[in-house]
């Protein structure tokens, strides 16, 4: 008797303890990484990118292809050559039923800069403003010592935060939910770290009202669990589906797959500028005295080598796009003239022979084995289509965290690296990859071949000083053009971000890679 | 007994000190945080900001200086990453990673115990084999491959448990537990089962190796000529003695269990300090990687340390004042 009755005490007891199953507006998402902080300023990282506008909405919101659409502004124009002008939307209201207003972003311009112990602070996007003046509530405007071009794709890179919340707010407190009251169409639940992040609808978004009451995010680093989630139906979308799985996943009539060509392109990075460089060698493996790279006919020869197509078909099983030039087509200020280049090994011998290295020479490639899709065999790819016109390739990958402090310590001669322009326009890549590596002025911060070519940086210097959207976006076009001319780094192809869900729902693949709720629907 | 606990607590404080140095020599050659950490975008001069920020611009020896200042007052430091105190990180994931511990080694006693048994007894019989190639399988498959193909099974396939993350939990003395509740025990089961399986490999031979002997002993054949059952001389007596072994091992594998389950944290995305520190290594998050690991000497050091003054009280033999650290 006494036995029974501790059985149904216990079973009752797990019956109360049993967390409530199966609710049907709910939504469970699977991503690839995890942010490191709430704080939407804390660290300029994409997946806190990403989480940040769940929560929070920004003056100017960039679409599924990057292009610049109204957000929390309805509308902006410069007033003149030094100050844009901004009018924000009526009758929002933070999460907590507080208004917003042009007190806000004020705070969010100050606060944003100046986060304590920021790894990577968002000051890039904001240092230029030099005056920040509230005409009324929902206007405002931001003044720059120059002209300012791209203050309008500036103010879509950062969230816009509320006054009320935020003063006195430290990272920590975002971190616990407290600060995180934002204007979004989702609200705050929960961050248990490395475990979920929970949201709940807002029922007052202005956006319209989500269907989905709650969303719950799961961080699942390695892709074959993540992969066997979305099998097992543990969740309904995952993010990075490797690419030996797109097949399996496309012939299963139970899932569904979503693609978008990226922001993200993947190209070679040159030394072209030292006279002798530590990884370029005779084809004994001798240190040569000076440096082939140098002449702009090697490095077009080695872009004449690579056969992209056999790239994208064969190592990334046509999950890539082959790139001429810094972003693919359907972007802001691309060049209708840049192609992939041809794959052509006699032409490239023969450019070789031209610049006196006939019999080629020595060279090692590096490249991270755990930060682009499929890194590794792409470097394998290439060292052998170069050893092929002479160019005996080595190849030495390493894990991210010690490829790229050594590549920014400029240790290697040929690299492997990927961009991902999160403006959505060449600006981004242009100012930091190949503009001439400035200290002072900040350009060419992350120039690890050094390139230089002067006609490049005054084209894009007068871009950035250009207000007149037609006039900067065939400034910037020049540049490109320039630039992919003298192969400053040699484009290979774009990534494709793919998604995976369950049946029945239907996502709109973004160039950016971000997965938000807000564009995951019931198909109908 | 208070010479040996003196002795002892220098020479874990000398152990802490080296592996401290060594962590902090080894992750400073390994390359700047910075360079991860910071958006690519950044100028040369945000750089250095985050740099300074970080305290990265000051000397090794310096910020060593720094951290050993600090950590006698008991903080570890900030983590880089989440700017959020390194210990506070690490206690945080702590439950969910011992929790899985310890259901690994209740898995691997519960089942290893028998079967190591019934293969002791029956050691010449098919079950007695099968179970001895059985452990040998757990030995030698890789983790990593067997968490995998238990997730297919199990999850995809059968469709009976879920394929990974940690279930609902509830608060006991305000520390989150899941194995309370059900959907929590459907989530632990298969990862547990798959960190002890290599526990329960090693049980299962500890075991079936003490019975063989132990049925060779006088006690065993005197038991039986008074007549007891067959089941109380194998049950009790046989048992207890073989117990001594396995309990010993397995007390110094739960150390292991706990400090390096990150393999099946990773594969199950269990959100314990396994994952943790496979992050934190992956971007240099030295505070944590510091943390993280002298915590571990901490908990080696005393598990140790117990297992010592056990073993004197256990075997009077032992005096404690023989045994070097």
């Amino acid at each position: 008797m006494k036995q029974r009755q501790a059985v149904i005490v216990l079973i009752m007891a797990l019956v109360l303890l049993m967390p409530v199953w199966g609710l049907t507006a709910d939504l469970k998402i699977g991503l690839k990484s995890e942010p490191s902080s709430m704080d939407p300023h804390y660290h300029n990282l994409t997946p806190n990118n990403m989480m940040s506008i769940w929560v929070f909405d920004k003056l100017v919101k960039q679409d599924h292809k990057q292009n610049l659409k109204p957000g929390l502004a309805v509308s902006w124009k410069p007033v003149d050559d030094l100050t844009w002008e901004f009018k924000l939307r009526k009758g929002v209201k933070f999460h907590d039923g507080s208004p917003f207003t042009a007190e806000d972003v004020k705070f969010t311009l100050e606060r944003a800069p100046k986060v304590p112990n920021s790894p990577s602070s968002f000051s890039s996007y904001i240092k230029h403003i030099n005056k920040i003046e509230i005409v009324d509530p929902l206007t405002i405007r931001l003044s720059t010592a120059d002209p300012f071009p791209l203050m309008p794709t500036y103010m879509a890179t950062f969230t816009i935060i509320s006054k009320k919340h935020g003063q006195g707010a430290e990272t920590k407190d975002y971190n616990s939910g407290k600060a995180m009251i934002g204007t979004g169409p989702y609200k705050f639940v929960e961050w248990v770290p490395g475990d979920r992040i929970v949201y709940e609808r807002n029922e007052n978004y202005w956006g319209g009202a989500e269907p989905w009451e709650k969303v719950i995010v799961q961080p699942k680093t390695n892709a074959a669990a993540r992969v066997a989630a979305l099998l097992a139906g543990d969740v309904d979308m995952i993010d990075f589906i490797p690419t030996a799985d797109i097949e399996k996943l496309q012939k299963n009539p139970e899932f569904a797959i979503s693609k978008s060509v990226s922001n993200r392109v993947i190209y070679l990075h040159i030394d072209s500028d030292r006279d002798v460089s530590p990884f370029v060698t005779d084809k004994d493996g001798k240190a040569l005295d000076k440096n082939p790279l140098k002449d702009v006919r090697v490095r077009r020869a080695i872009s004449k080598a690579i056969n992209r197509p056999a790239i994208v078909s064969r190592v990334m099983e046509g999950n890539a796009i082959a790139a001429g030039q810094l972003l693919p087509d359907g972007f802001f200020a691309i060049s209708p003239d840049l192609k992939p280049e041809k794959f052509d090994p006699e032409g490239a011998k023969k450019l070789l022979a031209e610049a006196g290295y006939a019999d080629g020479f020595g060279l090692t490639i590096h490249g991270p084995n755990n930060r682009y899709v499929n890194d590794a065999k792409i470097c394998q790819a290439i060292a052998q289509m170069l050893t092929r016109i002479g160019i005996k390739t080595k190849v030495d990958t390493m894990p991210k965290n010690v490829f790229f402090p050594r590549g920014t310590k400029l240790e290697f001669s040929f690299m492997l690296v990927g961009w991902g322009s999160g403006t959505g326009e060449p600006s981004s890549p242009l100012r930091a990859l190949l503009h001439t590596y400035n200290k002072e002025t900040g350009y060419g911060g992350t120039n690890r071949g050094r390139f230089s070519n002067k006609a490049l940086d005054e084209a894009l210097e007068e871009a950035l000083r250009t207000v007149d959207r037609e006039k900067h976006k065939q400034l910037l076009v020049k540049a490109t053009e320039i630039a992919m001319q003298d192969l400053g780094i040699i484009p290979l192809h774009y990534q494709v971000n793919i998604w995976g869900m369950r049946k029945g729902l239907t996502f709109t693949a973004r160039t950016d890679g971000y997965t938000l709720a807000s564009a995951v629907r019931e198909a109908k | 007994m208070l010479v040996f606990i003196i002795r002892r607590t220098f020479q874990s404080a000398a152990v802490l000190l080296l592996m401290s140095l060594l962590v902090f020599i080894g992750v400073y050659a390994i390359g700047n945080p910075v360079d991860i950490l910071i958006s690519p975008e950044a100028t040369p001069q945000e750089y250095a900001d985050a740099v300074k920020a970080l305290g990265l611009d000051r000397p090794m020896w310096e910020q060593y200086g720094v951290f050993f200042i600090n950590a006698l007052k008991g903080d570890l430091g900030n983590s880089f990453v989440f700017n959020e105190p390194a210990l506070k990180l690490i206690v945080q994931r702590m439950p969910a990673t011992l929790e899985l511990a310890f259901g690994a080694m209740f898995i691997a006693v519960i089942l290893g115990i028998p079967l190591g048994m019934i293969a002791g007894i029956k050691s010449e019989s098919i079950t007695g084999r099968a179970i001895m190639s059985g452990s040998i399988l757990g030995f030698s498959l890789p983790t990593f491959w067997v968490g995998l193909m238990l997730i297919m099974l199990f999850a995809v396939i059968l469709g009976w448990l879920p394929a990974s993350g940690r279930g609902a939990c509830v608060d006991v003395w305000g520390v989150p537990v899941s194995f309370l509740t059900l959907d929590g025990l459907s989530h632990i089961i298969l990862p547990a089962f798959n960190l002890g399986l290599f526990k329960l490999s090693l049980t299962i031979r500890l075991t079936r190796a003490g019975t063989r002997e132990n049925l060779q002993f006088d006690y065993v054949k005197f038991a039986r000529a008074k007549g007891l059952s067959n089941f109380r001389v194998i049950g009790v007596h046989v048992l207890k003695n073989i117990l001594i072994p396995v309990v010993t091992v397995l007390g110094l594998e739960l150390g292991n269990v706990i400090a390096f389950a990150v393999v099946t944290e990773t594969v199950f995305a269990w959100p314990g300090m396994g994952k943790l520190i496979i992050d934190s290594i992956g971007v240099l998050d030295r505070p944590v990687i510091v943390a993280y690991l002298l915590i571990t000497v901490v908990m080696f050091i005393l598990i140790n340390f117990t297992v010592d003054i056990l073993y004197s009280i256990l075997d009077p033999r032992v005096r404690l004042g023989d045994i070097k650290a």
